[in-house]
């Protein structure tokens, strides 16, 4: 079969740049430890045993700094629809949703998940400045999907 | 049925499918482009939305931007997409074997079929009983008739398959030894192509959705059926790709005086695509829970492969235009580029579609590329996206066809030459605002799917991209409307064509006879490498989520 020399650079050129890419977002997984939702628990958020009713949100400290969300979504709000943490805190957030799937994207972060029913969703993320951070459902759920929104409060210490 | 089975032969050795055929294809069109008319026209009111300018009150039957938002989706991207390429597939078929469909019967039975199936959905959806969007996640909740309606339109593109494989059966027995003609071969292709992929909703459906709106299932696993929505719903925009690439490839070089640069490559790209097209699904679901993080990177990297029969076509189709520009007098590096007859609405369509469809290919890349996704996700950045590709390289493609494919199925002159000269220039300008718009406002934050207008949390940088988006939509709808009075002027003019249309096809710069590979002129290798792929990049994930099926009951709260 023939290929003309051209189109053969530009093939390789083409699949060399793909390759590139590929290995930039491997570095940026492994090294730089960005990522994504991966297998989930079903249902109940892993550490949700305790003193505490899951379909109730909460906020928890673990430990100084280190805090833990439980957030329920349903239409068409979450709990808590407001978090406070001071700044340079690690938070993981655990979501899930008792009806249909939702999404939630904090704004500039990279926490952006699907709530899907029956799985634990799962993101953990330090924010390192204080300010307010609006949180979204950016998945439709219905017709009042669009006030579906909360924000994260960092406060300066 | 007798009469229109005759071969009609006319001037020279021109083959002209028989009069039933180009019937028929007509009716597929016009079913669907009276479907996009309604989807574009829903469009301006989202565009306007976004710019604080709600209209959803004014407008009969439609109660909210979902609902809108949901007829859009579904009328453009399916009614629309495949009933344009049922015509248009159906009579490459014939035009391309140069013999009589086996048989126009069945592909009549065939349209009804559909036909029936898009009047339940059209239902469901103005009687806002199935504002789900074209997604339709379960346990998001529609009327039973919405989803056996879909179902029937997927079980009209399979009868397009059996039609299709039925004729080139039939050729074949008639012509022993001889290569498929190329495009009847990329016909192929393609149905052959979708009719795997659509395996995944058609379990979807018929398995879960279907029972479970009729009442017959308590409840439905969310993340099993939305996985199997998208085994099928990322190789669909392939299905509405690879017959613009048809006319990219085979015929639009004719057009612009230019032959095809390769052959052999043009048919490994369209092979390509059919085991390509499908282990792709899990970049649509990079932020699901409950969906391993090995699988999402496994599925990034064949979304990348996917990429590859693009790029080839990307250069198979320049260089065959370049013969044309040549032929035509263009020198230099680009002279050829100005030589192109712009003048010709069929030709600047497709043209422009091409350059949108650049834009698309790298903002597709930046969805596909695994966390980076984590930026854009449902954010209107993805929108942004589709609209270069399916809203442009598909939509101002089928639109750049049809000036030709009209005039020449019905005989008939187009009606208004002065308008569709305008038309692809307001669409292009359009989309790259609009598009540019949406982008931005993703880039931004801003999620799709969302009646921003209305959001308590609208941002004030939102609002320069979202005007953007409105004045761009505004542009679009413009165009569109051109269009369509092209369109239904022609169809519903008595005024006879002068002199009789040609289907362009492009000949190959050099025949390679009966010398190419045989694997290039046979689809089931390629097949049966799909069928493995699939299996292995799929199967453990599936097996994995039926095991842990949960039951969620339907909510319909639109």
């Amino acid at each position: 079969m023939h290929i003309d020399r051209y189109e053969r650079m530009w093939i390789t050129l083409a699949g060399v740049l793909l390759i590139v890419f590929a290995v930039m977002l491997g570095f940026s997984s492994a090294v730089l430890g960005v990522r994504l939702p991966g297998l989930s628990d079903q249902l109940l958020p892993t550490t949700a045993a305790g003193p505490h009713d899951i379909n109730q949100g909460w906020v928890r400290e673990l430990a100084p700094g280190r805090y833990e969300v439980n957030m329920r979504a349903r239409v068409w709000n979450f709990n808590p629809t407001e978090i406070r943490v001071p700044v340079g805190s690690t938070v993981t957030f655990y979501i899930h949703s008792e009806d249909i799937i939702h999404g939630f994207k904090i704004q500039d972060t990279t926490v952006s998940m699907m709530i899907i029913p029956g799985q634990v969703a799962k993101a953990t993320y330090t924010f390192t400045k204080p300010g307010e951070y609006l949180f979204v459902c950016h998945e439709y759920c219905g017709a009042g999907h669009h006030f579906m929104s909360g924000r994260v409060i960092v406060e300066a210490l | 049925m007798a009469a229109t089975m005759t071969r009609v032969v006319a001037r020279g050795d021109a083959y002209i499918p028989p009069e039933s055929e180009r019937k028929l294809s007509l009716a597929f069109i016009a079913v669907g482009f009276a479907h996009l008319l309604v989807g574009v026209l829903l469009g301006l009111l989202q565009g306007l939305e976004h710019a604080g300018i709600d209209l959803y009150a004014y407008v009969p039957l439609i109660r909210h931007y979902y609902q809108g938002l949901s007829i859009h989706g579904v009328f453009n991207v399916l009614v629309f997409t495949t009933c344009f390429i049922g015509g248009f597939l159906m009579f490459v078929v014939g035009r391309g074997l140069e013999r009589p469909l086996e048989t126009a019967g069945l592909a009549w039975a065939t349209f009804w079929l559909m036909a029936v199936g898009i009047v339940m959905v059209d239902y469901t959806l103005f009687t806002n009983q199935a504002s789900v969007l074209f997604t339709s996640y379960a346990p998001l909740q529609a009327h039973p008739l919405y989803y056996l309606g879909l179902a029937l339109v997927v079980v009209g593109t399979w009868l397009m398959l059996v039609i299709t494989l039925r004729t080139t059966l039939a050729w074949r027995r008639e012509n022993p030894g001889k290569k498929l003609p190329l495009i009847a071969f990329a016909a192929n292709a393609t149905l052959i192509m979708w009719t795997l992929a659509s395996v995944g909703i058609a379990i979807e459906f018929v398995g879960f959705l279907i029972p479970w709106s009729l009442g017959w299932l308590p409840g439905v696993d969310p993340l099993l059926t939305r996985t199997l929505f998208w085994l099928t719903g990322h190789p669909i925009v392939y299905f509405w790709l690879l017959p613009a690439y048809i006319s990219w490839y085979f015929m639009l070089p004719k057009q612009a005086g230019g032959k095809l640069f390769s052959e052999s490559l043009a048919r490994l790209a369209f092979l390509l695509f059919i085991p390509l097209s499908l282990p792709v699904g899990f970049h649509h679901q990079y932020l699901d829970p409950g969906v391993s993080e090995g699988y999402k990177a496994i599925h990034a990297f064949l979304t990348f492969a996917v990429f590859m029969p693009s790029a080839m076509t990307a250069f198979t189709v320049l260089a065959s235009l370049e013969i044309g520009g040549r032929a035509r007098g263009g020198k230099g590096l680009l002279g050829w580029v100005t030589r192109l007859p712009w003048n010709d609405p069929a030709v600047a369509a497709q043209l422009l579609a091409m350059v949108l469809f650049a834009l698309g290919g790298v903002s597709g890349l930046i969805n596909a590329s695994y966390n980076m996704n984590l930026v854009v996700h449902n954010t209107l950045f993805v929108p942004g996206h589709f609209h270069l590709t399916v809203g442009s390289a598909v939509a101002l493609t089928f639109m750049g066809v049809s000036y030709w494919l009209v005039p020449y199925l019905s005989g008939k002159k187009l009606f208004s030459p002065g308008l569709a000269k305008w038309q692809p220039w307001l669409w292009f300008v359009g989309m790259l605002i609009m598009s540019r718009g949406m982008s931005w406002m993703g880039i931004l934050g801003a999620p799709r799917r969302t009646a921003l207008g209305s959001a308590p949390y609208f941002m004030a940088d939102w609002t320069m991209p979202a005007w953007m988006t409105a004045i761009g939509g505004l542009c679009l709808t413009i165009s569109g409307i051109f269009f369509f009075i092209t369109l239904f002027g022609t169809l519903l003019s008595k005024e006879k064509a002068t002199e009789p249309q040609q289907v362009p096809l492009a000949e190959p710069v050099e025949d390679n006879g009966d010398k190419l590979p045989g694997w290039l002129d046979r689809f089931t290798p390629w097949v049966t490498a799909t069928v493995i792929i699939v299996l292995i990049t799929y199967g453990p994930s599936i097996v994995r989520m039926a095991g842990e099926y949960t039951v969620f009951p339907g909510l319909r709260p639109y």
